[in-house]
């Protein structure tokens, strides 16, 4: 199982063994969906409407039906006679006590209108992959089209066209927190105000494994399984069944087996895995759909997509007096998923780790003629850190002070915790001020001077840029069970779901060190619905606190549970057992492991049969008070003014992830955190046409991934302040780097630019939008 | 079409259609699942295999080119006892995967840049790279794991 951990070790939490994970993925032996067969397997294609915003005539299939190999043709207007429900969105503010908005159900298949391009049409299910493809191109659709907007400036402009007649304006919903007359007061009375108007650019997560799926359904019993590859499984057979099928929940299986990668975008299910179980149903034969990378980003929700006016009201000792922003957020053409939760986020968490004595912050969501946004990694908390971070940089360059001084002026102390903001969170713990002097020390600030100077000399400008941030880590409540089996097994049944994030590794080092038992005895399952009671899945960096803190309580129930057997096995009164030490301990020092109490307690007959059959123990824990991750990264740059090439020269990181479970990882976590972080400063963009709607970025050949020779050897640190609001004192790590990176790498970069005039630069900062940036300031210069 | 091939040491005869590619033949005829397919544009790397030694995607080579010729795909790499290559066991020791999809293109990747460049500075790996994506990892630790393997591997005189 895992070769430098012998059979009877315990791990401990602190420890980085090796991955449980490991040994099958670089065996070429993982099993994601695509590599599922089943006899009688055929194959099914959506087609994908090529119009951003397009009314349908017409729909003919019948070449298409007769085509080589073709089982079925679906349209949406099958959809509707088969009385087949749309997808909702998870919530929306009205459910959390805000304003009322436009809630969409979007049809598994279009039938009347289409709204972006991808938008689903039809479905056609082959014997072959290929001969499904092949008939795509014979169904014909009468297609009129309309006018389309892609940019929130264009969606939000008197007399744009409208995307839903329920949503005057192609507003959906607002947010809004704070308060807004003292606000106002206090911007009245600022020595200094800084303003800004900040583009966060729409991105696509892009896993590395697309989403696919495999539907099956039985006659005999009417029941469907699901495999698809997603981040949460129940939630998956919630949304399907009730509002989509409409059948009992009992009837749908949803299995998530190895899934690769996730980043938010597959947390939800989307139009395919409804195709594939309908057409399961239609056929009698399991259907299975794998998109083309291009179908993939035309498809997947985007993350990000806003337009933001902040300002940030400052002192004459530069102490920050208030923020305000107005926000406009895309939501794209139907609110998907939890599109509520970065439209949220983006605002509550702008005060950040300051103390920031009045805010008020809105945002609008728009429909857009685009693929939906939903919750990317960060999901609303690297918005919110980019406005922040960007309006403290711009105020420091303002006032002549340095950056950090500013903050030293304004972070919150240690000896204010807890600390409300004025967005509704209670801060229980951090050393902001520390990890701030952390970062410097480590990113080598002294001799910055001497560095900026041999750039200088070599006609290269030279910049420094943080990005201080805090989050919440996790979001609602999530149950883990904990089973022994007659030999001594331990299995971890669990409602959360890794795509990456090493759950298998380490929730086994934490029942191991708890229990005694041996990590390679540690089995863990996940991603099944009829093997896991419920579960919520993993997203929001959730799965470090519910999960540990669940087992924590799992853990000691098992242990309760244990005493009255050790007792009898150690024929003592069950009160003079104690758990220490990994070991039930008895008088005269005996003892005896957990392991051997839960064989006792598979015994068929005889005294110990009375105490029960097994040894099985759940425990559930809520978010509900949330923890804060918080870190202080601070990136350099040098750029290349001849070329505008932006080279990242180091990256620090130093992450308050409460106690650290497992270091290895942890850090691993953080890298990749980051790289994507970078990748929005410098490199992504989904780009639609301005007029058209088409999407332009539609393929890796066009959309900007990171590669390996664009991410930088990184310094990271992490810093234990344990958490004070559970019993681990956990906080979370997942989503760390891609909340601090592009405020980071962006302040870095006006920093160099700043030299040669110019003041102002949207995400991504290509070469070539670095360079015409300065060109433009040269001319400003000369003229 | 017929295509005859050696894959992972063994001869194998396969039909397959003439716009199949390497890949299809490997995941579908043969069921090695192991390659990924991530993209359809040759840039992701997740399918990459040893073709007659040299890494190759093989989502670049139709089927019917590999006729007669010997394939290695990340089944194949380990050591018939089960005994994991060096840089099966590098990958795993410095943390070099986290959801596992693009590691076997990585390991097939690295495993060649080290044939080619036995001693390889970290920018040049980082360059060898280039046509390899990962989501997770941000690269640090598949390159640490690259530059763990050729020490051990160079220091072994393997």
């Amino acid at each position: 199982m895992n070769p430098n951990v012998q059979k009877s070790s315990v791990v401990h939490i602190g420890d980085s063994p090796r991955r449980v994970e490991d040994h099958k993925f670089l065996t070429g032996r993982g099993q994601y969906v695509d590599d599922l067969d089943f006899p009688s397997l055929v194959y099914g294609v959506p087609l994908l409407s090529p119009h951003a915003h397009a009314r349908i005539v017409s729909i003919d299939v019948s070449r298409a039906r007769q085509a080589p190999g073709v089982l079925c043709v679906l349209t949406g207007q099958d959809a509707i006679d088969e009385g087949l429900g749309g997808f909702p969105p998870l919530f929306m503010p009205e459910d959390m006590g805000g304003p009322k908005g436009y809630r969409t159900s979007r049809p598994v298949l279009v039938a009347d209108r289409v709204r972006h391009v991808g938008d689903r049409v039809a479905f056609v299910v082959a014997e072959t992959a290929d001969q499904a493809r092949d008939a795509l191109d014979l169904i014909e659709v009468d297609y009129e089209p309309l006018p389309a907007v892609v940019e929130l400036s264009d969606a939000s402009a008197e007399g744009a066209p409208q995307i839903w007649e329920g949503a005057p304006g192609n507003r959906c919903c607002m947010v809004m927190f704070g308060n807004e007359a003292a606000t106002t007061d206090a911007f009245a009375a600022a020595a200094h105000v800084t303003k800004l108007e900040l583009l966060n650019n729409r991105v696509s997560a892009n896993s590395i494994e697309p989403r696919c799926a495999i539907g099956r359904y039985s006659g005999v019993d009417d029941t469907y399984i699901l495999y698809s590859s997603l981040q949460n499984p129940h939630g998956a057979r919630q949304m399907l069944a009730q509002a989509v099928l409409k059948v009992e929940e009992i009837q749908l299986r949803v299995v998530s087996p190895d899934v690769g990668g996730g980043f938010g975008m597959k947390a939800d299910p989307y139009p395919e895995d409804a195709m594939v179980l309908w057409a399961a149903r239609r056929t009698g034969r399991p259907v299975k759909w794998v998109p083309t990378r291009s179908e993939s980003i035309a498809t997947d929700n985007h993350g990000r997509d806003q337009k933001v006016n902040a300002e940030m009201a400052l002192d004459a000792e530069g102490r920050i007096l208030a923020i305000r922003m107005r926000s406009m957020h895309s939501f794209g053409a139907y609110v998907m998923s939890a599109a509520v939760a970065p439209l949220t986020f983006a605002v509550r968490f702008v005060p950040s780790v300051y103390n920031v004595p009045s805010f008020h912050g809105v945002n609008v969501a728009f429909f857009t003629n685009t693929c939906p946004t939903g919750p990317y990694r960060g999901a609303g908390r690297p918005e919110a850190t980019y406005v922040c971070e960007r309006l403290i940089d711009q105020a420091a360059h303002e006032l002549g002070l340095n950056p950090a001084e500013l903050r030293r002026r304004n972070l919150i102390r240690p000896d204010q915790l807890p600390y409300s903001t004025h967005t509704g969170f209670v801060y229980d713990s951090g050393n902001f001020p520390g990890l701030l002097e952390k970062a410097l020390r480590l990113s080598d600030e002294e001799s910055y001077p001497l560095r900026k100077g041999e750039s200088s000399n070599k006609g290269l400008l030279r910049g420094r840029g943080i990005g201080f941030f805090i989050e919440q880590g996790g979001i609602f409540n999530d149950k883990m069970t904990l089973r022994f089996d007659a030999s001594g097994g331990l299995t971890i049944l669990s409602g959360l779901h890794s795509h990456g994030q090493s759950h298998a590794t380490v929730f086994a080092q934490l029942v191991s060190d708890w229990l005694g038992v041996p990590f390679a005895s540690v089995k863990y399952l996940q991603g099944d619905t009829d093997k896991i009671s419920f579960g919520r899945g993993t997203y929001a960096a959730r799965s470090s606190m519910i999960g540990s803190n669940a087992l924590r309580i799992a853990a000691d129930e098992l242990i309760a549970k244990g005493k009255p057997i050790a007792a009898f096995l150690m024929n003592c009164p069950k009160d003079a057992v104690e758990f220490k030490d990994r070991l039930y301990s008895g008088p005269g020092g005996k003892q005896i492991p957990m392991t051997e109490v839960a064989k006792a307690a598979h015994i068929k007959a005889g005294p110990l049969a009375s105490f029960g059959v097994g040894l099985e123990a759940s425990g559930v824990w809520n978010t509900d008070p949330p923890n804060f991750p918080n870190g202080c990264h601070v990136c350099e740059v040098v750029i290349d003014p001849e070329t505008g090439v932006v080279e990242i020269e180091s990256y620090t990181a130093v992450d308050d992830v409460g106690r650290v479970l497992n270091p290895q990882i942890c850090e691993g976590q953080v890298h990749g955190g980051v790289a994507q972080g970078i990748g929005q400063a410098l490199l992504e963009q989904v780009v639609y046409d301005r007029e058209t709607g088409q999407l332009i970025s539609g393929s890796f050949m066009d959309y900007g991934m990171p590669r390996a020779d664009d991410i930088p050897v990184m310094k990271t640190q992490l810093e234990e302040v344990t958490c004070k609001t559970n019993p681990v004192g956990v906080k979370a790590v997942g989503e760390a780097g891609t909340i601090g990176a592009p405020a980071a790498v962006m302040n870095a970069v006006h920093d160099a630019l700043r030299a040669v005039g110019v003041t102002h630069l949207d995400m991504p900062a290509t070469p070539l939008r670095v360079w015409n940036a300065i060109q433009v300031a040269k001319v400003r210069g000369q003229s | 079409m017929r295509v005859h091939i050696k894959v992972n040491q063994v001869q194998r005869d396969c039909e397959v259609e003439s716009r199949a590619l390497l890949s299809d033949l490997l995941r579908d005829n043969l069921r090695l699942t192991g390659t990924h397919r991530g993209c359809d544009t040759a840039q992701c790397g997740a399918c990459t295999v040893h073709l007659d030694g040299v890494a190759v995607k093989s989502c670049q080579v139709l089927a019917v080119q590999a006729d007669g010729s010997d394939v290695v795909t990340i089944e194949g790499l380990a050591g018939a006892d089960g005994q994991l290559h060096p840089m099966q066991q590098a990958f795993s020791e410095c943390h070099a995967l986290q959801c596992g999809f693009c590691t076997p293109g990585m390991v097939m990747s690295g495993v060649d840049l080290l044939r080619t460049h036995p001693r390889p500075d970290t920018a040049t790996i980082r360059e060898a790279l280039e046509g390899n994506l990962c989501r997770c990892t941000g690269y640090v630790n598949i390159v640490e794991a690259i530059r763990v393997c050729a020490d051990r591997m160079a220091a072994k005189g393997v």
